[in-house]
């Protein structure tokens, strides 16, 4: 059957944000059998930071990765497993290991500025046999031309598609358009959509990204992402089955995989309350949310303030230690004594 | 005594390398070596009156008996076809590359073991700005697990840089063990695209196991940033080490706490921009390193 555009699920990527990394094997093999019964021709597995993300930084994974992509390739039937890669963070070694495992699509991830830093990732994807996918994240960040000249260099890489990627959720259905518009109509290769739901537009925007042209789209169950989380799956499909645009996947069973296996798992992200607004107010990558929380709690300063002061700093997607540099920072200016106190100055509550 | 020196490669590092070389009481620039005539570093030596050839290693071969040391700007690929010839002709080689073909050195770190080594590998502005403060933890406790973040204005980040993102994460992680100490490495490497470019910054995570002694730990990490400031003097603690209780799971093993060191380079503007803190620790390292061998070898007594 021909459909309207491929869907990607990446709940137990982007979804592992919303678990602090801490998918278990079971959880991963049930949730990978329940889509790819609904029918969801691609399943993301990954710490969110993608591969080799479990770190001080982004937060320690419960379980390897690679026993949770093991497990997805194992439970698929018809269902191709992908992997994200951010160079700088996962090695190339990562990624060979990956391709013994059976894992058929590697989207490989830069900022939007920085599409050159994807070229030994994307050409070893294609050595290696697999489907590569361009992922240009904070894509709100550049003007459509500039955004269409560095997909132009994944492309020249040997990408299959590139991805506009609102990591932040900080686009208007305009802004998604243009960019989207922008890249069908200046490449040779599929263009995909990876929307958050920050401004409550990411089905929406996902739909205008369709009409666009965009070929591929992406959607969590439930929602389940980084910040106020991404595109919720069910939705999408749901909504796309009401319009008449074919999905290949079944509403009722991907409504089932998100209110019976991924709600029980009580994500900690995903909805928009302030913090979760304030991202896509600011345009703030989402996965900086826990670890915002977390600081706030531990050095007595605002979410929001920390929040609001990484995007006066213009900081991308992978600098979460600047949270921690930022809440130092506040802690300082509203401590009554003077800062410079050595290092208890900086200590936590035990 | 003073030991006569050659830059190979007139690019920006080159010719960074060459401003800072015309400081340093004890080594001597002969020469800028490049292969291109129309070279801007060549025609600034010239204006600098340093002499500029665009000769290449073949020059260096021909008046090897004036040289003790190449400092060696290129790229992995030129420095390890220059390497053997360098070699051969009884110069010492200071590899600003990631060739990784001598032994990776970190001045006030591990040095000193060193000094008669033929080759001098200087790791990555990365491995230069972390695994200093990683050695230092290690002086004051155990380090099963470290982790840097460095993060790089992208208009610093040039084209070898970005078409070997893959090797410069490695090497740089390796670093934190082989010269850091740490049982295990990891390394986060991030650019950044703000206008106006960022410093460089670097954050240094170090597991901790029980029993640590914070005071030992905080002043050892004061006392590397005052060493390695000595030779970078834009290199500084955004805020006194922090430290964390756990307990965190790292692929060292179970750590009860962490050090966390947030830290900031400002380059010293010789030739390339102060933002371009990642550029200025290689090259003032490589000066530093020659510096070194200059000492040592005068106290030796060894003929220039």
């Amino acid at each position: 059957m021909s459909t309207a555009f491929r869907l990607t699920d990446s709940t137990l990527r982007d979804g592992s944000h919303a678990l602090s990394h801490r998918y278990t094997t079971d959880q991963v093999a049930s949730i990978v059998r329940g889509l790819d019964a609904a029918g969801v021709p691609v399943i993301e597995v990954s710490h969110g930071d993608g591969l080799g993300g479990s770190s001080f930084n982004y937060g320690f994974s419960s379980t390897d990765e690679r026993e949770l992509v093991s497990a997805a390739v194992a439970a698929a039937t018809t269902a191709r497993i992908a992997v994200l890669l951010l160079p700088g963070i996962g090695v190339a070694d990562d990624l060979r290991d990956m391709a013994d495992r059976g894992v058929q699509v590697a989207r490989i991830a830069t900022h939007c500025t920085e599409a050159d830093i994807s070229e030994q990732h994307i050409r070893l994807a294609k050595r290696l046999g697999m489907e590569a996918v361009g992922f240009l994240m904070m894509a709100h960040m550049a003007e459509p031309g500039e955004l269409l000249a560095q997909a132009r260099l994944m492309e020249s890489y040997g990408a299959d598609c590139v991805y506009v990627v609102d990591s932040a959720g900080a686009m208007t259905t305009a802004d998604a358009r243009a960019r989207v518009g922008t890249l069908v109509e200046g490449l040779g290769c599929q263009v995909g959509h990876h929307a958050h739901n920050n401004l409550s537009l990411a089905v929406a925007n996902s739909l205008a990204a369709l009409e666009e042209g965009a070929a591929q789209l992406d959607g969590c169950c439930a929602g389940l992402g980084a910040g106020a989380g991404n595109c919720p799956t069910e939705v999408l499909v749901a909504t796309c089955d009401k319009l008449g645009l074919a999905t290949g996947v079944d509403p009722l069973e991907a409504i089932a995989v998100a209110e019976d296996l991924v709600r029980p798992l009580r994500p900690a992200m995903g909805v928009i309350d302030r913090a979760g607004l304030l991202l896509g107010y600011a345009g703030v990558y989402g996965s900086f949310l826990l670890h915002a929380q977390r600081a706030a709690d531990r050095y007595g300063v605002d979410t929001g303030e920390i929040l609001l002061e990484l995007g006066r700093r213009g900081v991308v997607g992978g600098q979460e230690d600047m949270i921690l540099d930022v809440a130092l920072e506040l802690a300082r200016q509203a401590a009554p004594t003077p800062a410079g106190q050595g290092s208890a100055a900086g200590r936590g509550p035990r | 005594m003073t030991l006569s020196c050659v830059v190979i490669g007139s690019g920006n590092i080159g010719t960074d390398l060459m401003m800072k070389l015309r400081r340093s009481p004890s080594l001597e620039l002969r020469a800028l070596v490049g292969i291109d005539p129309a070279s801007e570093g060549l025609a600034r030596a010239r204006e600098l009156g340093v002499e500029a050839t665009a000769e290449g290693i073949d020059w260096v071969e021909a008046h090897a008996g004036e040289l003790d040391l190449a400092f060696e700007a290129t790229s992995a690929r030129v420095h390890a076809a220059n390497a053997p010839r360098l070699a051969a002709a009884g110069i010492t080689a200071i590899d600003l590359t990631p060739a990784r073909l001598g032994p990776p050195v970190v001045p006030g770190v591990n040095l000193t073991r060193h000094l008669d080594a033929p080759n001098l590998n200087l790791i990555t502005c990365g491995g230069q700005a972390t695994a200093p403060i990683v050695a230092a933890v290690a002086s004051a406790s155990p380090v099963p697990y470290a982790e840097i973040v460095s993060t790089v204005a992208s208009r610093s980040a040039g084209p070898g840089t970005r078409q070997n993102i893959d090797e410069f994460t490695r090497t740089t992680a390796r670093s934190l063990e082989e010269v850091g100490g740490a049982g295990h490495g990891k390394a986060i490497i991030i650019l950044n695209p703000a206008d106006p470019p960022i410093l460089m910054r670097n954050t240094v995570f170090c597991a901790l196991a029980d029993g640590y002694d914070e005071a030992a730990v905080a002043g050892a990490v004061e006392d590397m940033v005052a060493r390695v400031a000595a030779y970078v003097p834009g290199y500084r603690l955004k805020s006194p080490p922090v430290f964390e209780e756990g307990p965190f799971a790292t692929p060292g093993g179970p750590a009860a706490a962490r050090v966390v060191a947030l830290l900031e380079v400002e380059g010293a503007g010789d030739f390339l921009p102060p933002y371009a803190g990642n550029l200025d620790i290689m090259t003032a390292a490589a000066v530093r390193v020659g510096e070194a061998l200059a000492e040592a070898r005068a106290s030796q007594g060894v003929p220039a």
